[in-house]
């Protein structure tokens, strides 16, 4: 095509290892990029979407190179440039838009500088000029004081403000190709609604193509013409944004599409159990010293009461800070409450872990974000899902053994993993084992907190009817926090919304959609992207409330 | 300057002077416990009990310890060092020519291996890995490696001995001429100058790559920076806290930790004098010089503390 604005042809990769081994992470890869045509990258952590993205500034990270293949922008091979003529592309012509704003902004320089530093570089106009243009930018991405805000340093400013700022310093010189690698993952879902809208309203009508690097299908429906779908550094699929959402083709395709439908929960108790395993009445918690009224310097918890039944699910959901971990924490006694009353199965909780009977802390278990973190990497899954065994249950030798292979069977993995460091396993597999490890006690109730949040979509749905299928055969009962809304919606019973540490709503998760009455909650779920062409278009909020409530 | 950087220099310095006192205190109990009785060895054959308990009595050295760390911090608050024992001087002259000694070595090899250190440090973290960084690795390594009196001693075998280039000794009193002075200056300078940069050199390229590895400084690589432009005005002003840091430590131990090159070239600095006053139980002199080498040490690393507050918008705006 003549109009091609970049045309990749069999792209190949290598990556060299600290062993010094190369590894090829892309794998042929070719697509093309038409002007004003804004492409979506898709896949899961791992499938190369950035690597892709990032050649079209003539540029691999440490350790990879370029070793087959052409990408062609604008006439120009960017495979082959030498370092001083990739630079004069990068910025001018091709524009990058980071994940995270916040690490990619320079801390120590005023935002301004920052995005007037493209047309410095490249000689491109005054420094007058470059800061009239830059309040422009500013004010088109809907930034507040759009003629002060560049005076102030990237700490001052909230996040989605500084990724709406990274977008106007990718804008600043014209360029012919804007590339965002995922630059809505790190934000709130109030601010990411902002965000997408403001990128969208400046790359509409105008003949600038643009790569979206994603793995949220939904987020890259909203904004993308076309997906292209990756995994292992290979295109799985190529087609329009309806093409891939609507009639998917290849099976990891269908997969994807399909792990975003929340699964339809039903509680698998009868109503007729009554019987509560756990009871939070107006508790508080929170750091620092504890003042003369018994209070923290920083309450995170202010008056939270919920009730849990035997054999259900509850979630809480709410946005970063919000407390919902804080909560988690003080359910188990790893941050005594201040003041408040927790109940167990009937009996009162001590407020400190060291306080608690062991048969409590037997009974209630803790899983954490982050397996990576919470495994021991030293310690071979054999060992670390034998600790709880003898700790609880006093067992040993042959028994212990015969228990941790029943245990890696129920979370589906094959017992010869017991022999191998957390370090050999992936995401997903990981995260099993810190599963694993609770059910190990065999506890009644589970506080899981954000325990997909870190994985890949299709790896997350696994987790998930893992953990129902747990539930019926164990009769378990869970407390899901979660910032993902349809993750929740997939698994609880009752969904509690939580915001500046209070309770603000509970209601069934079955109808959250419509039966929520706060203006809160009603802000966050309508959020929440759809897996939907027109989501974003259609969405009305109210910009009063999007005010008070987003953008802290 | 606002309100909140204000405090934070100030609970730094006040940070600075407790730990001074510490030291004065850690200073003072160590002589004390040094071994042997001071009367004893400054009477030597003449020590006969009487004459022991007539010196103990005539200094002082009866009363409780407590009584004299006072007095003494007391006489360093108002600037008297007290009296030498050995010859009966005041300490402040005997250190007064040799501190200056010490501070002109010192004064030259920081003039010299600062730059030396920030030049090697930079550009061996932007060509990381080169065959340029290796090398430079590769020698700054062997050299902090090597014992500073084997350096020493090998630089006077090699410059002095067989070269003849410059003199073994560095006696500061008989140089006349200019020339003079650097031939007797070079090879002390030069072997400090090197063991200082060295390490000053490897703490700056390490904060210097931690940093070059950052998102921002990938967004300006990606913004279309040249490599030298995204050193110098994105990574080093974000590495100055940890860069003065490295170069206060190496530049306190020009001060205190001369000793080796003072008493290899017999050069005659505080360092040498302290050694000097061990040998000769001079308690108030080994008081007043080790004084002398924490304070040293203390404001540099309080300074560069301080570099480091300033150097950070957060605290600054």
């Amino acid at each position: 095509m003549k109009d091609d604005l970049a045309q990749i042809r069999d792209l190949q990769v290598t990556a060299t290892t600290d062993a010094g081994r190369q590894i090829a992470i892309i794998k042929g890869v070719s697509f093309d990029i038409a002007k004003g045509e804004m492409v979506a990258l898709i896949g899961e952590s791992g499938s190369g979407k950035t690597t892709i993205a990032l050649t079209l500034m003539g540029y691999t990270r440490t350790g990879c190179e370029i070793t087959g293949g052409s990408v062609l922008l604008k006439g120009k091979e960017m495979a082959s440039l030498t370092r001083a003529e990739a630079a004069k592309m990068r910025g001018a012509v091709a524009a990058y838009v980071p994940q995270s704003a916040a690490s990619a902004f320079n801390p120590s320089q005023k935002i301004m500088d920052q995005v007037v530093e493209v047309s410095r570089i490249h000689g491109l106009m005054s420094d007058t000029q470059a800061q009239e243009k830059a309040v422009e930018l500013f004010r088109a991405l809907a930034l507040p004081n759009p003629e002060i805000i560049g005076d102030r340093f990237p700490h001052q400013v909230s996040g989605g403000q500084l990724q709406r700022l990274s977008a106007a310093m990718a804008l600043i010189a014209d360029p012919a190709l804007m590339i965002f690698d995922e630059p809505t993952t790190a934000l709130d879902v109030t601010t990411q609604v902002e965000v997408l809208r403001a990128f969208k309203s400046v790359m509409q009508n105008s003949d600038i193509g643009g790569v979206y690097v994603s793995h949220d299908l939904a987020v890259v429906a909203q904004i993308a013409d076309r997906i292209v779908v990756l995994k292992g550094g290979e295109v799985q699929e190529e087609g329009t944004a309806e093409q891939i959402l609507t009639a998917p083709q290849h099976p990891y395709t269908k997969q994807l599409v399909a792990a975003f439908k929340p699964a339809e929960y039903a509680t698998p108790i009868d109503e007729a159990i009554t019987d509560t395993i756990l009871d939070v009445q107006n508790t508080f918690a929170g750091y620092g010293l504890i003042g003369k009224d018994g209070m923290p310097a920083f309450v995170a918890l202010k008056d939270i009461s919920l009730t849990l039944k035997r054999g259900q699910n509850i979630g809480v959901i709410g946005e970063s800070g919000c407390g919902k971990s804080t909560l988690a924490r003080t359910i188990a006694g790893l941050l005594p409450r201040a003041s408040g009353d927790i109940q167990f199965d009937g009996k009162p909780l001590q407020a400190d872990l060291k306080d608690r009977s062991r048969e409590h802390l037997r009974r209630l278990q803790i899983v954490f974000q982050f397996a990576d973190t919470a495994l021991n990497p030293n310690k071979p899954i054999g060992t670390i899902l034998g600790r709880p065994l003898s700790f609880y249950h006093n067992m040993g030798g042959r028994q212990k053994e015969k228990r941790v292979e029943e245990l890696l069977d129920m979370v589906h993995l094959p017992t010869s993993l017991k022999y191998r460091l957390p370090g050999e396993l992936s995401g997903g597999q990981k995260q099993r084992i810190n599963l694993a490890r609770a059910l190990a006690a065999e506890p009644d109730l589970i506080l899981c907190d954000e325990i997909t949040s870190a994985l890949d979509t299709v790896v997350a749905a696994a987790i998930l009817d893992l953990l129902k299928e747990l539930q019926n055969e164990l009769g378990l009962s869970y407390l899901f926090i979660s910032h993902d809304l349809s993750t929740v919606q997939a698994i609880c019973d009752d969904v509690v919304v939580m915001y500046n540490g209070e309770k603000v709503e509970q209601t069934k998760a079955a109808d959250m959609m419509h039966a929520t009455t706060h203006p809160y909650s009603k802000l966050l779920l309508s959020s929440v992207p759809k897996l939907d062409l027109g989501w974003l278009d259609s969405l009305e909020q109210d910009p009063e409330l999007m005010r008070k409530f987003s953008d802290r | 300057m606002n309100g909140l950087i204000l405090s934070v220099l100030l609970q730094r310095l006040g940070i600075a002077l407790i730990s001074l006192f510490i030291v004065s205190l850690a200073v003072f109990a160590a002589t004390e416990m040094l071994p042997g009785d001071v009367a004893e060895i400054l009477l030597g054959q003449a020590a006969t009990p009487d004459a022991v308990a007539g010196l103990r009595e005539a200094m002082g050295l009866n009363e409780p310890a407590i009584y004299r760390y006072f007095r003494w911090l007391g006489g360093l608050l108002t600037g008297d060092m007290g009296t030498s024992y050995v010859n009966d001087t005041s300490v402040a002259s005997m250190i007064g020519d040799r501190l200056s000694n010490t501070l002109k070595l010192a004064g030259v090899a920081a003039l010299l291996s600062v730059p030396l250190a920030m030049f090697l440090g930079v550009t061996s973290a932007m060509f990381r890995l080169s065959p340029y960084d290796r090398i430079i690795s590769f020698l700054t390594i062997a050299v902090i490696s090597v014992p500073e009196f084997m350096l020493a001693t090998g630089g006077v075998l090699i410059f002095a001995v067989y070269l003849q280039w410059v003199p073994a000794l560095s006696l500061a009193s008989e140089v006349s001429s200019f020339g003079e002075l650097l031939r007797t200056f070079a090879l002390p300078v030069g072997i400090l100058t090197v063991t200082v940069s060295v390490q000053m050199s490897r703490m700056t390229r390490a904060a210097l790559i931690d940093i070059l590895s950052s998102p921002y400084v990938e967004m300006a690589t990606l913004k279309g920076a040249s490599m030298p432009r995204v050193v110098l005005k994105h990574a080093l002003p974000n590495a100055i806290g940890p860069i003065a840091n490295a170069v206060a430590l190496s530049l306190s131990y020009l001060v205190g930790g001369v000793i080796i090159i003072e008493t290899v070239f017999n050069y005659p600095g505080v360092a040498k004098l302290m050694v000097d006053a061990v040998a000769t139980r001079d308690l108030p002199l080994i008081q007043s010089c080790a004084m002398i080498f924490c304070f040293s040490y203390l404001f540099l690393i309080t300074l560069a503390d301080i570099a480091g507050i300033l150097a950070n918008p957060r605290l600054r705006t």
